[in-house]
């Protein structure tokens, strides 16, 4: 008799890694940063016709609840030292959207005195969203591209594993 | 009142100090810098001008000209006419007096024109820069302005994916 006929009849069987990633994405809490424009498609996602929420992605107001930042906009280089605050006020895992052409380069702005080229120079970007800006869609498939991207994660492996040692010598 | 009419006022009381008045899309009254405050309360409480509103007040570079440009946009709501003076600054000391006494919102006005161009305006309350951060180096509306290489580590050129 194999340990599966023993359990109940809901019982579900997954692996930890699997489990963990599988909450994480579900509950995306992203924080608004929205810088510019692209602010103005951000909320549009979230708002009732493309619905961020129904894959769990909810706004939030600090980044101290927050585990996405979506960095939606003209980063200024003024403000790219915030965002850097910002960044590591966030909680571990953390994951960034950059959404738009300005976000992701510097975009329109790239020669202007006063823009920071890209956020990728300031904290690590886990998914680009071109545009300018970006459809609802397009952010959408962006997230979900960032929860592909959670589901191959191995905390395990990754917190006992030879990685640590070789990442300690 | 147009514009001919102002600068026949103005010269009339002030004499040397009113300049000539620049023809083109929008008539201009240059005006020297030492009596831009008293102009400016003049144009004001003078019944007959009226004129209440600083609509707008912006700064130009001319490295030929070696000098900067302060432009005023006078409304009189009251009397619906609008006139605009120039001032020019020499652009190695570009210091002029401030007309926050006569209209307040000139204060945020001569803000920017310090954090973008560097000129001084004497007089004012709180001057300081207003939208670039408080450590930045250079005025960067200059013409001669040279973009930094880097802020706080943070390079500022992007090198081509192509």
């Amino acid at each position: 008799m194999s340990l599966l006929n023993t359990m109940p009849e809901f019982t579900v069987t997954t692996k930890i890694d699997e489990m963990l990633n599988w909450t994480r994405k579900s509950s995306l809490w992203y924080m608004l940063f929205g810088l510019a424009c692209c602010a103005i498609e951000m909320m549009q996602t979230g708002g009732p016709r493309s619905d961020l929420d129904r894959f769990g992605a909810v706004p939030r107001a600090t980044p101290r609840q927050s585990d996405l930042m979506i960095v939606a906009g003209t980063l200024t280089l003024k403000m790219a030292l915030r965002t850097k605050v910002l960044y590591d006020q966030m909680p571990d895992p953390k994951y960034v959207i950059s959404m738009g052409s300005c976000s992701n380069c510097g975009g329109l702005f790239q020669l202007a005195y006063s823009v920071c080229d890209g956020v990728d120079k300031v904290i690590p970007v886990d998914v680009y969203v071109p545009g300018c800006p970006p459809r609802p869609e397009s952010l959408t498939e962006g997230l979900l591209k960032l929860q592909e991207k959670m589901m191959q994660e191995k905390w395990l492996v990754r917190r006992s594993g030879a990685e640590l040692a070789a990442a300690e010598a | 009142m147009d514009a001919a009419a102002l600068h026949q006022t103005l010269q009339a009381r002030f004499g040397d100090a009113i300049g000539t008045l620049e023809s083109g899309m929008e008539p201009a009254i240059r005006v020297a810098p030492a009596a831009i405050v008293g102009v400016c309360t003049y144009l004001k409480t003078d019944p007959a001008l009226g004129f209440d509103c600083l609509s707008n007040q912006s700064g130009v570079d001319y490295p030929a000209r070696h000098e900067i440009e302060v432009v005023y946009h006078l409304i009189s709501y009251r009397l619906r006419h609008a006139c605009i003076l120039k001032v020019g600054v020499p652009r190695d000391n570009p210091a002029m007096p401030s007309v926050a006494g006569v209209w307040r919102t000139a204060i945020w006005q001569e803000r920017e024109i310090f954090d973008l161009l560097g000129v001084v305006f004497d007089g004012h309350p709180d001057l300081r820069r207003i939208l670039l951060p408080e450590d930045w180096v250079g005025h960067p509306l200059r013409k001669d302005f040279v973009e930094p290489t880097e802020y706080h580590g943070i390079s500022t050129k992007r090198e081509s994916m192509l």
